[in-house]
């Protein structure tokens, strides 16, 4: 079984889970740039983000022979704080690199004027440069923060089917899916969806354009979650291509829009013992 | 890693060529812009290839293909270091193995390769260990590079080592401290170990 998990948040994980993933079948990554938890102060904070993962990142996930691309944006947390909005301007710095895959997280948190800025200006700037668009949907009143997200990407120059909308769930995927977006699913441990409702929204919805990921983070969670997705799914009767084609195949054409995918995994360099990320002491 | 606009071209499907032609002319026009005249808005169009060499190229030959553009358009220090600060690993990496090549002061382009050998990533501290740091690290920074590689698994039995260890009394007591530490916790000492080592004792 081929995984790739089109949402997950390496930087906050350990070489254990890059270990695990790959026994579970995961060989490609995409990482969005998101909120780390902590507040950031300045732009140069999210420049040392980005850097990691175009860099340290990928050559971590390539000694665990997982292929890592990235998403890059202003978070909508942060396009709250006066302090991170002016990011925005480095962002067409960081877009023409080859390891970005897309524009995002971008989308709304509290629904604030400086969010919707930040979104069109964002959504703006992924149809610049080629790009497809992650779109986070808020956590707090979920079903108004979709329709506006939408209402948005109707008014962008970006096409709604170069637009990924993520966390998605029972009562958001009908208005999604009928917008013409791609369809992404957060299934964690105790919140957003877990297995059981992810299968039971494939039944109901079919696997068009249907991404699952684990979004795993800094907080809890579970990078293993889309594997137990893949296995409920032939338990309850989906067939080895449905799998193949939510787990695989849908985020490579999601994120192959951008034409950047790269999914050979060759280790950048030579490696100590299969695993050159020594500490000192070693 | 030094291969030949010939060789490149021919790795490289039709567009792929096409797409190197065009770059490399892009690049060829920056050596003419006048020295001292105002900066263009916006990143040259080279270095904008530089960046999207990856997807054009791929990644097999993007490496050559930027170590190649930077030859041509020949950058001063402060683009040299901003492609670097503001590049990916893959990036990085091209800027390091083109040292030797561009128009630097040591103490120019030595803090690329300083930076690069803070680093963890294999990938960057095999760049980093060439030619251009065997020329101009001072000797305490070069044995820590040499034993850095040995620590981390690049390999380190090339020309320019072996030229610089000959002789090399302290880098042979740190390689023969290291060696002992390896055998105490019961590892295996890396075989490029006994090869500088050896050098160390020629011309002694």
């Amino acid at each position: 079984m081929r995984i790739f998990d089109p949402h997950i948040h390496m930087a906050s994980r350990t070489t254990d889970d890059y270990e695990a993933m790959y026994a579970a079948g995961v060989r490609a990554v995409v990482e969005p740039s998101f909120w780390l938890g902590q507040p950031r102060t300045s732009p140069a904070s999210f420049r040392d983000y980005f850097d990691a993962l175009l860099g340290w990142e990928p050559f971590r996930a390539a000694q665990y022979g997982i292929a890592h691309h990235c998403t890059i944006a202003l978070n909508p947390k942060e396009a709250n704080d006066p302090r991170c909005v002016p990011v925005l301007e480095e962002l067409p710095g960081y877009l023409v690199k080859d390891g970005v895959v897309a524009v995002g997280e971008t989308g709304y948190d509290s629904m604030t004027a400086a969010e919707d800025s930040a979104l069109a200006a964002q959504l703006q700037l992924a149809a610049d440069h080629g790009l497809p668009a992650l779109v986070h949907t808020p956590h707090r009143d979920k079903l108004a923060g979709l329709r506006r997200t939408l209402d948005v990407v109707r008014e962008s120059a970006l096409p709604a089917d170069r637009v990924l909308v993520d966390h998605l769930n029972e009562t958001t995927v009908k208005e999604a899916k009928d917008s013409g977006a791609w369809l992404g699913f957060s299934v964690y441990p105790d919140t957003k969806m877990d297995e059981k409702r992810m299968v039971a929204v494939l039944r109901e919805y079919g696997p068009e354009r249907v991404l699952v990921n684990s979004a795993a983070d800094w907080g809890r969670s579970d990078p293993l979650k889309t594997r137990r997705v893949a296995d409920l799914m032939l338990a309850e009767g989906f067939t080895e291509d449905d799998v193949d084609r939510v787990l695989w195949r849908n985020p490579v054409a999601f994120y192959g829009l951008s034409g950047r995918l790269a999914l050979d995994v060759a280790p950048p360099g030579p490696t100590h013992e299969g695993n050159s990320v020594l500490r000192g002491g070693e | 890693m030094l291969i030949t606009r010939e060789e490149l071209l021919a790795r490289l499907s039709p567009e792929g060529a096409d797409w190197l032609d065009l770059a490399l002319a892009e690049a060829q026009e920056a050596t003419r812009r006048a020295p001292g005249a105002p900066p263009e808005p916006g990143a040259p169009g080279w270095q904008l290839r530089f960046a999207a060499a990856g997807r054009a190229c791929g990644p097999q030959a993007a490496e050559a293909a930027r170590v190649l553009l930077l030859r041509t358009a020949c950058p001063d220090a402060a683009a040299v270091a901003r492609l670097y600060e503001r590049g990916t690993g893959a990036e990085r990496r091209a800027v390091l193995l083109a040292l030797p090549d561009l128009p630097l002061a040591p103490d120019e382009g030595v803090p690329l390769v300083e930076d690069a050998l803070r680093t963890n990533d294999t990938g960057l501290i095999a760049a980093a260990v060439g030619p251009y740091a065997a020329a101009h690290l001072d000797a305490h920074a070069w044995r820590h590079a040499i034993l850095k590689c040995l620590f981390t698994g690049v390999p380190v039995a090339t020309a320019e080592v072996a030229d610089r260890a000959r002789g090399d009394r302290e880098l042979a007591r740190m390689l023969g401290d290291f060696a002992a530490e390896r055998t105490a916790a019961g590892r295996p000492v890396p075989d490029d170990l006994d090869r500088v080592l050896a050098l160390t004792a020629e011309g002694a």
